[in-house]
């Protein structure tokens, strides 16, 4: 087997007496498509957030091909190539679509920073170019040109993932990509992740929506409580007691 | 697909530079055509131009920013003391100074953003004001202010055999005399460049970074950029106009004093570019045009002119009208002003341009379906407004899963 693109070793989180995570290992194997599943407070953006050095863990460290995430600044983590979406969408909110997407083509084209006085931001042709291709694939095309704030909530949740997949990111986390879309948007999403599978990208995916889950992910985890109490391929996770108590617990309350 | 090519951007220049040299006669009927008031205008101008690279841009508002100004002035009547009353070697001096000091305040500043970030600006320009006024003396020459003497060295201007006879030397641009209406065209002229290097700034790259800061930091961060040189970047460049506008300070009236580094003054500046229009470019030049007017045309204003401008009014009713009006003029030009600057605020967050704006727009409004297209809404900084579509009606089958809310 492959060494692991992403080695999570014995992390633990607490926030003034709540253990968030407790003792989480886990390995993301290159090129897979890793999702992780659990009831809500389980620990799984924490979780996402220890990778891109939002959070610092209480405890254990984070290693993403051999290098330790632990105490590094969140740019230098992206600049890495791990790019994220998050659950309530980050975005440009007041400039357009193209320019939220051309932007972080230049975080990849500049290093950290540039003092770039020399051009114009509107005379960048092939970056434009890049972004607006991008734009399509994620179907956006029409709405280039429109302010971010006036985009629906499906719609910013694709931006968001332009933004990342733009950067040619190895890995791509995501925290719950398809939340408010309608099921045919979902499933538009769920082509355009199995698209992105296939370039050989690494994705770690949060989600709710089992149909999406089962649709990508070639391993699961489920995280309940702060812990991981079961891991394995679909099938297996599906007819696992534990899982079904943990979702069915958590229904009881 | 873009907002703005560059040959409006090179217009918007023409006509800018067209305004400031015809200056003299366009504000003669405003009764400001004089080169001690038109120079202010310029002066001040390029202040808060400089000021809006910052707050404009990146949303980061500095409160002190007039220390960056007196250290321009110092600087410069030092350069007139020691080395030369020619003007360039003062204005360099004042910018690279001024640069250096900004960098040091804004690297321990940006540490916070927000208002942690305003009172530590403050806190560090009401410092020097009053390191300026009291321990530093020797340097600022305290309460008198630093002037220049006819007997200071100037050793430059000696070594090319300047005789300093008993009149002291006038400021000068190589022998051009900066009182005046050269001194006016000179500062109208730097001001012409310095909104040229703002539109560069605005238009390249790294501007663009500095508005998505200003929109969102945290996904910066997430995208990869280090956002702390970028802001350091546009706060030193801040504070390098507002050294170089200290400086033209001192160039046309060749003293410093501390109260040029007061609280009062970094106010000003936020006054201005908040009242023209914060992130656009012509905002700040219009905002301190305005207050700078205000503050030398009405406070002029007296009870006897006042009883002219009401004289066709029955006499009981002139005396009304004059002891009325008498409150917002003279002693009172504080209170119009104010007023002034509450109604913009109210009624048009984004300044004065957003007027103008919004008045182009109810012209054109058939002709314009998306501010974003219409190559506008970058000089308002404002949103789009897009063409409302008739709702359609729901699909059999996809309205459930459009009513339901998002987890």
């Amino acid at each position: 087997m492959d060494s692991p693109l992403l080695h999570i070793d014995n992390v633990h989180k607490h926030f003034a007496g709540l253990h968030a995570l407790s003792d989480i290992n886990l390995d993301i194997r290159p090129q897979e498509t890793h999702a992780i599943i659990g009831p809500n407070g389980a620990g799984k953006s924490t979780l996402l957030n220890v990778c891109v050095g939002r959070l610092a863990p209480s405890q254990g460290k984070v290693l993403f091909a051999g290098t330790e995430l632990t105490g590094r600044h969140p740019h230098e983590i992206n600049q890495l190539g791990v790019a994220r979406v998050f659950q309530t969408p980050e975005l440009f909110e007041d400039l357009t679509v193209v320019e939220n997407v051309m932007i972080p083509i230049f975080s990849r084209k500049d290093g950290a920073f540039s003092l770039s006085l020399a051009s114009r931001f509107d005379k960048q042709g092939a970056i434009a170019d890049k972004a607006m291709s991008i734009l399509a694939d994620v179907g956006l095309g029409d709405h280039v040109n429109h302010l971010t704030n006036a985009l629906s909530r499906g719609d910013k949740r694709r931006l968001e993932l332009a933004m990342c997949l733009v950067q040619d990111p190895k890995l791509l986390l995501l925290d719950e990509p398809t939340a408010g879309m309608a099921r045919a948007d979902t499933n538009a999403t769920i082509d355009l992740l199995n698209e992105i599978k296939k370039t050989g990208v690494t994705i770690v995916i949060i989600e709710h929506d089992m149909h999406v889950v089962f649709s990508l992910a070639d391993r699961i985890s489920v995280l309940a409580g702060g812990r991981i109490i079961a891991q394995g391929p679909p099938e297996e996770i599906k007819g696992n007691p534990k899982v079904i108590e943990a979702y069915l617990g958590e229904e009881q309350v | 697909m873009f907002r703005i090519s560059p040959t409006s951007d090179i217009v918007l220049l023409l006509a800018f530079a067209a305004a400031v040299l015809l200056g003299p006669i366009i504000m003669q009927p405003f009764g400001a055509a004089y080169p001690d008031l038109l120079q202010r205008f310029a002066i001040f101008g390029i202040f808060a131009i400089g000021f809006n690279i910052l707050f404009g841009l990146t949303g980061y508002l500095s409160f002190g920013h007039a220390a960056f100004l007196g250290v321009g002035s110092y600087s410069t009547v030092w350069a007139f003391k020691l080395v030369s009353m020619n003007v360039v070697p003062g204005i360099i001096i004042a910018i690279i100074l001024s640069g250096l000091f900004a960098l040091v305040i804004g690297y321990v500043s940006l540490r916070r953003s927000g208002i942690y970030f305003s009172i530590l600006t403050l806190a560090f320009a009401q410092m020097s004001y009053n390191l300026a006024y009291s321990v530093l003396t020797p340097i600022t020459n305290g309460e008198t202010g630093l002037r220049v003497l006819r007997t200071d060295p100037r050793y430059l201007d000696a070594l090319f055999g300047g005789e300093t006879g008993a009149r002291l030397p006038p400021t000068n641009f190589f022998g051009i005399e900066m009182t005046g209406w050269p001194g006016f065209y000179f500062c109208g002229v730097v001001l012409i460049i310095m909104f040229g290097l703002s539109i560069v700034i605005f238009r390249s790259p790294f501007g663009m970074m500095l508005r998505a800061i200003k929109s969102n930091q945290d996904r910066m961060r997430y995208t990869g950029f280090n956002t702390r040189p970028y802001l350091l970047s546009a706060f030193v460049i801040s504070g390098m106009y507002a050294g170089l506008a200290g400086s033209l300070m001192a160039v046309t009236d060749p003293l410093a004093g501390a109260e040029r580094m007061q609280w009062t003054a970094s106010g000003e500046v936020v006054l201005m570019t908040i009242l023209g229009g914060a992130g656009t470019l012509l905002g700040p030049v219009l905002g301190s045009g305005i207050i700078k007017y205000f503050e030398n045309i009405f406070s002029a204003i007296n009870e006897s002119v006042l009883s002219q401008f009401w004289a066709f009014l029955p006499e009981t009713l002139q005396h009304v009208m004059v002891e009325l009006s008498s409150l917002f003029v003279g002693e009172g030009w504080h209170l119009t002003l104010g007023l002034l600057f509450m109604i913009v605020v109210i009624f048009l967050p984004g300044g004065l341009m957003e007027g103008a704006m919004k008045l182009f727009r109810i012209k054109h409004s058939p002709k314009v379906t998306s501010i974003a297209k219409s190559g506008q809404r970058d000089v308002v900084g404002e949103g789009a407004i897009e063409p409302m579509e008739p709702p359609k009606p729901p699909a059999p089958g996809r309205s459930r899963q459009d009513a339901k809310p998002a987890e």
